[in-house]
């Protein structure tokens, strides 16, 4: 591709150069063909993905910081929910003095998803009947660690459950 | 068209007298011109990450609650937004990749003989500079690995003697790496490096438009002996023309990486979990850790640990300062230099294959 | 006694010299201590005589200022043996088996005197013995079964929350096996020996000897530590039942329970065994030789149909999940992001544990409810791969067309430099 070669002669039949411009005009025809096309298109291909990247998702937030676990009206007192927070099952429980509880629902034991007995006001594992009560801490069966627990605070109608401020 | 803007610009700017030393400036041709591409690319390159990395900002969040969801949702929400994180990573790799690769054609084309010893010493602080955005950037998603490999390196720094632990500390953000290292080298990656590079870059691209295309010792002299041999060709078109199918090529290889080995997101970072068995730094780093893990403990009366740290650091001094090492006159010195290169070489590419072969 | 008199007076003629320079280097080791005179011989000593300074170190009752004679009686501050173990000082010597319960119980039974070592500890081993196999056969004059010492050990006796007890969780199975894994030594009785190995290929060892789980039941888990007898036929499932309540709960309310409690079968052990428990897997349900129902139901009649319903709604359901594993593997190793969908089919595989649970109430319409539930989400989540590898397509096409572009300008630039260098050459 590096022109190593001194210069080629130069031909000098009238006929050659006719030749060479008429082979000239297609090929110019071909070069702007792929050459513009070709940048046209591949420019398009480049901007399409950015300006389609630019417009915001229609969810706006993934954060993993809180999420609205629930709406006020949407629990009964003494009564619990089951609540996706990050990448696992959280629990929400409604205690029967108007106060919100959240704690992590994935069992310490072997990962199985807790449930809140209202009869019992305690958080049970129906795996293997470990039990916690409403701090989240082990106190029966096999758990050998607390649930973790979250924040919980009011905005306006929606629960936010959010993780505790790290150091 | 084309004409009409240049003969405004030329009204207010002088843009023709502006311009002549581009429109002059020639690129020799000979059997090792195709090495001349590398600087190019790896401009190019550093390009794509200047216009990825902006579009990451918008959507990235820094600190140690939110980054890795934030990457996440870059990856899953926003659209396209898996291509242009991906096509970041990949191109951060096959940056360093080709910085590594410039700097070493440029070694063995003896192309930082004099006049030109600034252009390496500003080439080889890039290069250091690159390697710096390799490791601030990489923590950046926030995932196990990154964190450990964080970990290790700023480690390893800590080792140095005297001023080893202060410097932790200041690249830490802390005694330990926590979310606020995590905004520490957020800055760095996204402020201080691309101050420091593009300044850095102007001298260098300056350095080379004033000095011309450097060309291998024996050619040169015989083109000196014999000035009608000299084979040239004119940056503008005919290089740059190849130049554009060069970081075409590059744009085809990085989407065809991007779309069909898409970068890892890994698991978000948890400092109380223990580092997961036969962790290992970036390939780019692996050449060091390698060397590390294979110094014994205690050599003599030094660490075996501070001892790699000290002579990494040497060994990086002496290279920033090669230029100044080799003489106009011919010597030993320059055959010494080579056989060290290959050496160089050798001992990257070995050491890099072994850390990546090794448990 | 008067034999172990003769025997001493022939070691203390051979060995003089080293007894005593071994009493003054013990006296001066043990300065300071509540001497104890008796291990300066008896560490000398061999076989079932031998107890060394550094054996009883480790158990918990000299730990706690209990000498030799606080047990064997005798005069532990006397050097001289034989004013050491002379029965004026109350020396009892060897204790003979029968005996040793209750001595254990002098101390472990009365609550005024443990409080003062550990208020929590239980004081009611001695009873609860006299419930068991063991204490009714040793009141009866067998002194073959075991009394405290044999499982706790002696000298050397630690505390069950020890991991080096012969009582903790993860070894007190080999520790009854010491007695009831050995076929001659049982040999006089009516029982098997083949527990301890059949234990050992059971899900519960594996979660205790493997897991650590120290929550898996091991021998007195299910059959009582100090009160160790079997729990009978028709108790058995109230000892599952109290791990695997909801199991049992659905088993009470089952046809099962009327018809195996009329047959004096025992509840659960009918189909799980009681010591081999092994991974109750979709084969109980089949017919095969691990087959359960077969074993009772003839082939064809009501209630094997409905087993036949019951183990292809779990197949089904498991065949589900497989599948959306599958595809969201696929789609994942793609470079496509996934983790909703994973997540969700754990829901997936809690609705087939849970139906595997709810085969219990021998109910095929409460198990095929847990079986649609897990399915719906097992389809929604193998959508969802799909969904992902419909998109990783997409992608692909989409880079096939910027690869055509990009290749187009590589051609065009090709084809131009080619031109204006050509040119050059004219």
């Amino acid at each position: 591709m590096m022109p190593r070669n001194p210069p080629r002669p130069k031909e000098r039949a009238d006929s050659n150069s006719e030749q060479r411009f008429e082979s000239g005009n297609t090929r110019r025809q071909w070069i702007g063909l792929f050459l513009g096309g070709g940048l046209l298109a591949s420019f398009a291909s480049f901007i399409y993905p950015v300006l389609r990247y630019l417009i915001p998702p229609p969810v706006a937030d993934l954060g993993g910081d809180e999420i609205v676990a629930a709406k006020v009206k949407e629990l009964k007192p003494n009564s619990a929910k089951i609540f996706r927070f990050g990448s696992r099952p959280g629990l929400l429980i409604l205690n029967s003095d108007g106060s919100y509880r959240a704690l992590s629902a994935t069992c310490t034991h072997l990962g199985c998803t807790v449930q809140y007995r209202s009869d019992l006001r305690e958080i049970w594992c129906a795996c293997h009947n470990g039990i916690y009560d409403l701090n989240g801490r082990n106190v029966s069966g096999p758990p050998p660690r607390p649930l973790t627990v979250f924040d919980v605070h009011l905005r306006g109608d929606e629960i936010v459950v959010s993780r505790k401020r790290e150091a | 068209m084309f004409a009409a803007v240049r003969h405004w610009l030329d009204e207010r700017f002088d843009w023709d007298d502006l311009t002549a030393p581009l429109r002059h400036k020639t690129v020799p041709t000979h059997g090792l011109s195709y090495w001349y591409f590398l600087g190019g690319i790896t401009l190019f390159l550093f390009g794509i990450q200047v216009a990825t990395g902006i579009l990451l900002l918008l959507y990235y969040r820094p600190g140690a609650n939110e980054a890795f969801e934030s990457v996440q949702y870059i990856m899953t929400r926003v659209q396209f937004g898996w291509l242009i994180r991906s096509i970041h990573s990949w191109s951060a790799n096959l940056m360093i990749f080709t910085a590594f690769a410039h700097m070493f054609s440029v070694l063995f084309l003896k192309a930082y003989r004099k006049p030109r010893e600034l252009t390496w010493v500003s080439g080889m602080l890039l290069l250091f500079l690159v390697l710096g955005f390799g490791f601030s950037g990489y923590l950046l998603p926030w995932n196990t690995l990154a964190f450990f490999a964080t970990k290790v390196g700023t480690e390893i720094t800590g080792q140095v003697p005297v001023i080893g632990k202060p410097v932790m500390i200041f690249l830490r953000g802390g005694q330990e790496v926590t979310g606020a290292t995590l905004t520490r080298f957020f800055g760095f990656h996204v402020a201080v490096l691309p101050g420091l590079a593009t300044t850095l870059l102007l001298l260098h691209l300056l350095l080379v438009q004033r000095l011309g295309i450097s060309v291998p010792p024996k050619l040169e002299a015989q083109w000196n002996a014999n000035p009608s041999a000299k084979r040239e060709m004119q940056f503008f078109p005919n290089f740059l023309l190849r130049e554009m199918m060069a970081w075409y090529v590059a744009l085809g290889v990085l989407g065809v990486l991007a779309a069909i080995f898409p970068w890892n997101l890994g698991v978000k970072a948890d400092p109380f979990v223990p580092a997961p068995a036969g962790i290992k730094p970036e390939w780019y780093f692996l050449f060091m850790f390698q060397t590390f893990k294979l110094i014994p403990s205690r050599v003599w009366f030094i660490d075996g640990e501070v001892l790699g740290v000290l002579a990494f650091g040497l060994v990086g001094l002496l290279w920033l300062l090669l230029p100044f090492f080799e003489s106009d006159q011919p010597s030993n010195t320059k055959r010494w230099i080579t056989g060290l290169a290959v050496f160089a070489l050798a001992y990257v590419a070995g050491m890099s294959v072994y850390g990546h072969l090794a448990k | 006694m008067a034999i172990l008199r003769s025997k001493f007076s022939q070691f203390i003629a051979s060995r003089h010299v080293a007894v005593a320079g071994f009493v003054l280097l013990a006296g001066c080791l043990s300065y300071g201590q509540t001497k104890n005179s008796c291990l300066d011989c008896h560490a000398a000593l061999s076989d079932t005589l031998e107890v060394t300074q550094e054996k009883f170190s480790q158990d918990i009752h000299a730990q706690k200022g209990l000498t030799c004679a606080s047990c064997h009686g005798g005069d532990p501050t006397a050097d001289d043996p034989d004013k050491a173990m002379s029965p004026k000082a109350g020396w009892k010597g060897k204790i003979e088996r029968s005996q040793i319960p209750p001595l254990c119980g002098s101390c472990h039974s009365d609550p005024a005197f443990m409080r003062q070592f550990n208020p929590g500890l239980r004081t009611d081993q001695l009873g609860q013995y006299h419930t068991s196999v063991h204490g009714k056969r040793l009141a009866a004059g067998d002194t073959k079964v075991a009394v405290c010492t044999d499982c706790h050990g002696v000298h050397d006796l630690r505390a069950p929350s020890d991991p080096r007890s012969t009582v903790n969780p993860v070894n007190v199975a080999k520790t009854c096996a010491h007695c009831h894994a050995d076929a001659s030594y049982m040999s006089g009785y009516s029982i098997p020996t083949d527990q301890f190995a059949k234990y050992n290929a059971s899900v519960h060892h594996q979660a205790l000897a493997e897991r650590g789980d120290l929550s898996a039941p091991t021998c007195p888990t299910c059959h009582g530590n100090h009160g160790a007898a079997p729990p009978g036929i028709d108790r058995v499932e109230n000892v599952c039942s109290n791990c695997h309540v909801f199991q049992a709960q659905m088993y009470e309310e089952s046809s099962h329970k009327k018809a195996f409690q009329a047959a004096s079968l025992p509840g659960c052990v009918v189909c799980h065994s009681n010591h081999a428990i092994s991974h109750p897997t979709e084969a109980k349900l089949g017919t095969g030789p691990e087959a359960v129902c077969m074993r009772c139901h003839q082939p064809g009649d009501k209630c094997d149909q409905a087993r036949a319903n019951i183990l292809a709604d779990l197949v089904r359901l498991d065949k589900a999940i497989k599948s959306a594993d599958q595809v969201l593997g696929l789609a994942e190793s793609s470079g496509m992001e996934v983790s909703e969908a994973r997540l969700a089919q754990d829901q997936a595989r809690d609705s087939l544990t849970k139906a595997r649970v709810t085969i219990h109430s021998f109910r095929t319409e409460l198990v095929d409810q847990d079986i649609q539930a897990g399915l719906k989400v097992a389809a929604k989540n193998l959508q969802a791969g799909e969904v992902a590898m419909i998109e990783r397509d997409r992608r692909r096409a989409g880079l096939g067309v910027s690869l055509i572009a990009i290749g187009m300008v590589l051609v065009g630039l090709w084809l131009y430099i080619k031109k204006i260098e050509g040119q050059e050459g004219l």
